[in-house]
Parts: structure tokens; C-alpha cells; sequence
């Protein structure tokens, strides 16, 4: 039995069976991360003595006789731009590289106090600002289906360690698609709750009004059980809402009848591939034989989502990236005269080149003379995207997309080209402007390469996602493909 | 349209320094790039509220009371260079 190839919930019932030990689920992992790290390159530092360690405590409890999560003992990779409390956490930049916090994310917590088992931290676009992974100041990850072909970004690392069984699960972080992209160029489940529903504590900001952390997984339960696990309020993060967490394994019901389910012609418009829009319309019919509602419907400020997106996500950015200044912590310029020459040095030498533009970008948007027709203008703007999501909901449960415009492309195709690299996300980022949650699954593929399904709910509706998801991903089977990861 | 001398001035604003190419570069794309947020002009947002987050948020506070917090040497350990308990650099004034 290879058991990296199991999920979560497949481990679980093993372990409780005591067919298996937590024990020996790891060190399966980390024999296929031998395997095939040196293909994927999906971690940037491992942690088999303390995964160990880990799973043997989860070994003793079973042995005691006491009773386990549904996440002990799995191990599950980090984002590596979550804090983790003495393990180096560098969010892929060489500002960061020597960076070794000294307290932990809170989902970090979470997951430990879960007994879940943390196998390293995955490599990422530098301070999560890209869709490729190729942005990494470290090296860059591969797609398991095709190593020519990027895993997508930003969470490349986490995405590709679950798809090629490098991990059990992961977590990553979404700011305009950073979760879901990858999941759906890996043909993973991703998803990207509402935004608060899971506390950013810890994590690295890059724009604070839209970072997200989310799960990824192998299949929709073990994504509900990783939510679960994750999410709640923490009086620590002012940007974490107050609500009770729901029984999201309650919502895995293999039905969807009754759902009226919405699909924008926006996103579905030129531009998408013509193949991932057959699948996307198979998708469609699929869940209309189901019970399901399906019709078009119209998001009006869609084509708006993406300048609107680049004006606030950079502002932030080049805020939240003011503090690395080389005093406290990271990387500090060696050759600098007075203090503001070594800041200007630290920062230059630091960061690299997509981190720099858009700390230029914000900057230029929020300087003096500017601040009204860009930023200001923009967050207007955000306000019309959301009220179309709001009138959408009204009459719809669930809104339903292709995830990306195309399956994962190939290494170097857009790097030299922003603003072509930046429409790669035009399918996701409105979903963080609106806060709402999102999920990314598999529903075919394109050439050997998966095609990713979004579904889009209301504010704190990740149940009613994950009921679809789990609909469509039990009367299909593309989400047991494996790939055979061949360099 | 974004000049040579604008990059120069919001890198001075962003504590960058760059070099030739990367201004040349950055002058042509930010261009690029600003050209087409232009479509944003297209909307009439006259009435409409900014958002810039939505949810209503509240500052975390907490009693003003001794507790467990970091410690100094915790504080310090990540520090490029350091003078006892002080994080040192190079002269400001």
C-alpha cells in the first residue's frame, strides 16, 4: 500500500484501525519526499525528526486508548510564509532568509494542537507576489503532472507537495488567487475562505485586506476537515471575525438538489480557453442532471476586478513591506554608510524584482497627486464588485468558473511580461476583493494537464462550497488521478 | 505617462535603489501597467463608498495589566547586529 497516496480521512480510519502508525504514514511521506523532491522542489526546509517525533506522541495516544483528531498523525506542509516558532520561515525571499521567528502562526498552533504532524514549509512566490513560483528568491517548483510547467503560484510549494504526495495536506495563503490557482494547475482541492473566517496571525502580510489562509488537500473531505481545523476567531488578529465555526464534515452531502447555481458569462468569456470552458460546461450540465439549477448570469464590474486588484494589492504591499529595513531582523547590506543608505541597500539587495515593482507600484499609487485617481478610485471600484456579488447571491446559492483562464503553463512563458502574468489570475482575484470564500477542484483535463472548477458562496458560507464540491467530486473521478512525476 | 525622474522619485519614496536597467525597465512597465488601470476612468464612481475592507474592523486591545510578552533576548535574536540589548546601526545624525 503506498500510503502517501491516501488521504487524511483514508489515514484516519487506518490509524484508529491500527492497521498503521502515525509512525509509519510519515515515514512514507518522507521516503516519496526522497523520491521526488529533487524533480518537484517543493520544500524549502524539511522537518522529519520533529514529524517524527510528533507522530509517535499520536502513536502513544492510540496505544493509551485515547482518542485522536481526524488530523493526528497526517503530515501536513506549511507555506512558507506562515511563522513557525523557532524554524526558519523565509516567505521566499532573501530578505527573510535568516529570519527565525520566535512565535508561531496561529494555524500553525492550530494544526499541532491537532496532532497534525508539520513536514516542512513550501516554497513560495517572494512574499507570496506572483502566480508561478517562479518568483522564489530560493529555486523554483515544478507541477507534478509536467515539469516543464509551473504549479502555479503563489502556493506552488504547497500545491505541488500534496499533488505529488509530498504531504498529505497543506496550507497556503490567497490574496488574489494564490491558493486556488495552484490547486487547479496541481488538480488539487484548494480553497480560500471568507475573509476572517481563519486568523492571519503570523502570517507574512503582503496585502492585509485580502490575504487569506486556506487549505489544501486531496480530495473535499479531507479540505473540510483541514477548515475546520483552521478556522475561528483569535482575539490576536484584528482582522479575524467573531462567529462560530460550523460542522463543515456536516456538509459533505452527496446532493445538490434544489441549489440554483449561477455561472457569470464573464468568466466564460474570450479569453478562458476554449478546452477549459467545454470542461467547465460539462461541469455544468453534470450538476444540472444532479438537481441543480444552473444559468448564466452577469457580474457587470468583472472586467474592472483586475486593475482594481493591482492598484490595492500593491498599496498595501508597499506598506506592509516598510518594515524590512534590515534594524530588527533579515537580511542586512554589508557596504552601507549612514542609516538611510543602509536601508535603501538592505531593501535593494533583499528583495527581488516583482516584489520591487510592486513597492514602486503602490508607492507611485498612493504618492501625493495620485492617492485620488488610483487608490481612492479603486476602492470605490471594490465597492461595485461586491455589490455585484451581493445582487448575485440574492438569487443564487452558488457561483460557479473556471478557476484559471488556461492549465499551467509552461517556465519563462509570461515571467518577462507582468502585466500578461497578471491576467493568469483574472478569475479569482474578485472573490478577495468581495471577502467571499472560494473553492478550486478538479473537473478535467487539457493535454495530461488538470483543469481547476471554482465555486464562489456568500460570506461564511464555506458549507454550501463544499456540499457542491463534494457533489460533483463523488460523481466524478478526476480528483484520484495521481500523477507519475517524471522529470 | 511615468518619466525616468518619477521612478527616480517614488524609489527614493519606497527606500529603493536601482540600478539602469531596473529604472528603464520599471519606467517602461509601470507604464504599461498604469495605462491599463485607465479603464477604471471609464466608471462613474461619483456616489459610491471606498471599501477598503469588508469587514467592520475593531483594534484588539487588552487590559492594561503585566503579563507574558517576548522576551528581550527572543526580541533581539533575529537582529543583524546587536550592542548588548540594543539593536545597533550605523550613525543616523
Amino acid at each position: 500500500m503506498q500510503l502517501y497516496r491516501l488521504t487524511a480521512h483514508e489515514l484516519h480510519d487506518l490509524l484508529i484501525k491500527k492497521e498503521i502508525s502515525a509512525e509509519e504514514i510519515n515515514n512514507a511521506v518522507f521516503d516519496r519526499i526522497e523520491d521526488v523532491e529533487d524533480k518537484i522542489g517543493a520544500y524549502i526546509t524539511r522537518t522529519k525528526e520533529s514529524a517524527l517525533e510528533s507522530a509517535r506522541a499520536v502513536d502513544k495516544q492510540i496505544r493509551n486508548g485515547e482518542a485522536i483528531t481526524p488530523l493526528s498523525g497526517i503530515p501536513i506542509a506549511v507555506k512558507d510564509n506562515m511563522c513557525t516558532d523557532g524554524l526558519r520561515t523565509t516567505a521566499s525571499s532573501k530578505i527573510l532568509s535568516n529570519f527565525i521567528p520566535p512565535y508561531s502562526a496561529t494555524v500553525v498552533k492550530k494544526l499541532e494542537a491537532a496532532g497534525a504532524t508539520v513536514v516542512g514549509k513550501t516554497n513560495l512566490d517572494e512574499f507570496a507576489m506572483g502566480s508561478s513560483t517562479e518568483n522564489s528568491a530560493f529555486f523554483t517548483t515544478r507541477n507534478p503532472w509536467d515539469t516543464q510547467r509551473v504549479p502555479g503560484g503563489s502556493s506552488g510549494g504547497s500545491a505541488a507537495a500534496v499533488c505529488a504526495g509530498e504531504a498529505v495536506c497543506a496550507l497556503g495563503s490567497d490574496t488574489g488567487g494564490s491558493i486556488r490557482q495552484p490547486a487547479s494547475f496541481c488538480g488539487v482541492v484548494g480553497m480560500k475562505p471568507t475573509y476572517g473566517a481563519v486568523s492571519r496571525y503570523g502570517l507574512i502580510a503582503f496585502a492585509s485586506s485580502l490575504d487569506q489562509i486556506g487549505p489544501f488537500a486531496r480530495d473535499v473531505t479531507d479540505c473540510a476537515l483541514m477548515l475546520e481545523a483552521v478556522s475561528g476567531h483569535d482575539p490576536k488578529d484584528s482582522t479575524s471575525a467573531n462567529y462560530k465555526v460550523p460542522d463543515y464534515t456536516a456538509s459533505l452531502v452527496n446532493d445538490v438538489r434544489g441549489l440554483k447555481i449561477g455561472v457569470p458569462e464573464e468568466y466564460m468569456a474570450e479569453g478562458i480557453l476554449p478546452e477549459v470552458r467545454v470542461a467547465v460546461k460539462k461541469a455544468m450540465l453534470l450538476l444540472e442532471s444532479l438537481g441543480a439549477v444552473v444559468e448564466y448570469t452577469t457580474l457587470p464590474h468583472t472586467e474592472y476586478a483586475l486593475p482594481t486588484y493591482y492598484i490595492i494589492a500593491p498599496a498595501e504591499a508597499s506598506s506592509n513591506l516598510a518594515r524590512y529595513d534590515g534594524v530588527r531582523y533579515g537580511f542586512r547590506a554589508a557596504d552601507a554608510g549612514d542609516v538611510i543608505d543602509m536601508f535603501m541597500k538592505s531593501r535593494s539587495q533583499g528583495f527581488g524584482p516583482e516584489v520591487k515593482r510592486r513597492i514602486m507600484l503602490g508607492t507611485y499609487t498612493l504618492s501625493a497627486g495620485y492617492y485620488d485617481a488610483y487608490y481612492l478610485k479603486a476602492l470605490k471600484v471594490r465597492t461595485l464588485i461586491k455589490q455585484d456579488f451581493d445582487r448575485a447571491f440574492e438569487k443564487y446559492d452558488v457561483l460557479l468558473s473556471p478557476t484559471s483562464p488556461s492549465p499551467a503553463f509552461r517556465f519563462g512563458e509570461k515571467v518577462d511580461d507582468p502585466l500578461q502574468m497578471y491576467l493568469s489570475d483574472i478569475c479569482t482575484i474578485s472573490v478577495n476583493l468581495a471577502g467571499i470564500p472560494g473553492i478550486s477542484l478538479p473537473c478535467g483535463f487539457v493535454d495530461g494537464m488538470p483543469v481547476g472548477l471554482q465555486l464562489m458562496g456568500k460570506h461564511f458560507d464555506e458549507g454550501t462550497l463544499l456540499r457542491v464540491a463534494y457533489t460533483f467530486e463523488q460523481n466524478t473521478g478526476y480528483h484520484k488521478e495521481f500523477p507519475e512525476v517524471i522529470a | 505617462m511615468i518619466t525616468g525622474k518619477d521612478v527616480d522619485h517614488v524609489a527614493l519614496l519606497g527606500r529603493l535603489e536601482l540600478t539602469a536597467e531596473e529604472k528603464e525597465m520599471f519606467t517602461r512597465q509601470l507604464n504599461d501597467i498604469l495605462e491599463h488601470f485607465r479603464s477604471l476612468e471609464r466608471l462613474d464612481t461619483e456616489n459610491v463608498q471606498p471599501t477598503a475592507h469588508v469587514l467592520p474592523l475593531q483594534n484588539v486591545y487588552r487590559e492594561d495589566q503585566v503579563g507574558q510578552h517576548m522576551s528581550r533576548e527572543d526580541a533581539l535574536s533575529n537582529c543583524p547586529d546587536r550592542d548588548e540589548n540594543y539593536f545597533k546601526v550605523p550613525k543616523i545624525v
